[in-house]
């Protein structure tokens, strides 16, 4: 088994997360099918027909700009094999400052803001770097459990080279004290693999008068240590 | 593994304007080789009722694809990314257009039947769920060295169905007796 014995992935079945009550499986999974064609994918056609869109503090196409606590979100996508991935597709999706998406079925009682859509795409340069701008996102209630908040959180969707690989998380900010009260954050078996997913504060990030700077690296899992057996590489 | 994967968590409930943002239900270009299908399906709860905030994730290749001299990152319909994403609607339902895989070659040198691979992504589900979707007239039990391997009983959680019409449906059980075969990938 890849992915079920590893601490760093939450098991789909988490009664204390209530939604995966009726949603996780409750038949062991399947050892995967092992197709030539796993080492491939779709994100390298995808990342070259899509156009970057990285600065959510001013793509609402009006002429102001979002409010908030400006950041720039950068760092390194890298492969199993510690490799930087070059051309990973990310796409990225958030609530604004006060804790609110735009979406129909967010019905918590917090203002939108006419500047931010809480909505960015970029894809990895030469050294697997990625970065955005936007704001810090806000805490937002849900209906878990009584009192329940979601700590602050950017989701990420990401394709690398393999279709393996394909990854959607949550970036956390460090300091947050609704992380450990959180089922979501809390369903990685593994405590160190749950701070990976907390973005460090990087001072060297931060632009002056400008922006906050914060760096997370994403770690892809999958097949791309074998990378060199692709027949694409006609080796 | 990665030494130090990133752990995966919930797409939630409020992807639709990020990973919808572009309609990808129609995956092969108009002008790709290859018979026109139409596939649909729900994705049900462990209650059989439709999941209505799921996202379907399929990659498909082109007909070519079992060829031996295959090259390049170009994998889907005529040099397209082949990926096609639906969101579900308010009975759970999915729905794609494209055009029949070709048979890929499977890592013993066989070839695979012609073929979906699918990603669900949904709030209540902490990593993706990983499934294929063979279709039934293609005999996909009697040719395809995985499918041969998943037990008798569960092989037609992984088929989809034709109607007199021609169209495919396939539902997604995410839990219960009639529970979809997912892998561990």
């Amino acid at each position: 088994m890849r992915r079920g014995d590893d601490p760093s992935f939450p098991p789909f079945s988490f009664p204390e997360y209530r939604s995966t009550r009726l949603r996780a499986p409750s038949m062991p999974l399947l050892p995967p099918p092992r197709s030539v064609w796993e080492q491939m994918g779709p994100g390298p056609g995808l990342a070259a027909e899509i156009a970057p869109d990285a600065d959510l503090t001013r793509n609402a196409g009006g002429a102001g700009t979002a409010i908030g606590e400006r950041i720039i979100v950068t760092g390194t996508v890298i492969d199993e094999a510690g490799d930087p991935v070059p051309r990973a597709l990310i796409e990225i999706w958030q609530a604004n400052a006060a804790g609110r998406y735009v979406h129909d079925e967010d019905r918590h009682d917090a203002p939108l803001d006419p500047n931010f859509t809480g909505i960015g795409t970029c894809v990895t340069d030469a050294s697997g770097i990625y970065r955005f701008v936007t704001v810090r996102p806000g805490a937002y209630p849900w209906g878990n459990h009584p009192n329940a908040w979601r700590p602050a959180h950017v989701h990420l969707s990401i394709f690398g080279p393999a279709y393996s690989d394909r990854l959607v998380t949550q970036m956390y900010f460090p300091g947050d004290p609704l992380q450990e009260l959180d089922p979501i954050f809390n369903s990685v078996p593994d405590p160190a693999a749950r701070r990976r997913l907390v973005a460090r504060y990087a001072h060297d990030v931060t632009e002056p008068g400008v922006a906050l700077g914060f760096r997370f690296d994403v770690g892809l899992a999958g097949v791309a240590a074998t990378r060199s057996e692709r027949p694409s590489d006609g080796a | 593994m990665a030494r130090e994967p990133t752990p995966p968590q919930t797409v939630g409930p409020f992807f639709h304007g990020s990973m919808l943002r572009q309609s990808r239900t129609r995956i092969a270009p108009d002008d790709a080789v290859g018979e026109r299908i139409r596939i649909d399906g729900r994705v049900l709860d462990g209650e059989g009722r439709p999941v209505t905030d799921a996202l379907v994730e399929v990659w498909q290749a082109d007909v070519a694809a079992g060829d031996a001299d295959r090259a390049g990152d170009d994998v889907g319909p005529d040099g397209s990314a082949g990926l096609g994403r639906s969101g579900t609607d308010r009975e759970g339902r999915y729905r794609f257009e494209t055009v029949r895989p070709g048979r890929v070659l499977a890592s013993d040198g066989s070839l695979e039947a012609p073929h979906l691979e699918v990603f669900v992504f949904a709030r209540g589900l902490l990593d993706r769920l990983a499934t294929r979707i063979y279709f039934e007239d293609d005999d996909p039990a009697g040719i395809d060295p995985f499918l041969h391997a998943v037990p008798q009983e569960r092989r037609a959680t992984l088929i989809a169905t034709r109607d007199e019409e021609g169209r495919y449906h396939h539902d997604l059980v995410l839990q219960g007796a009639s529970e979809t075969v997912f892998f561990d990938a």
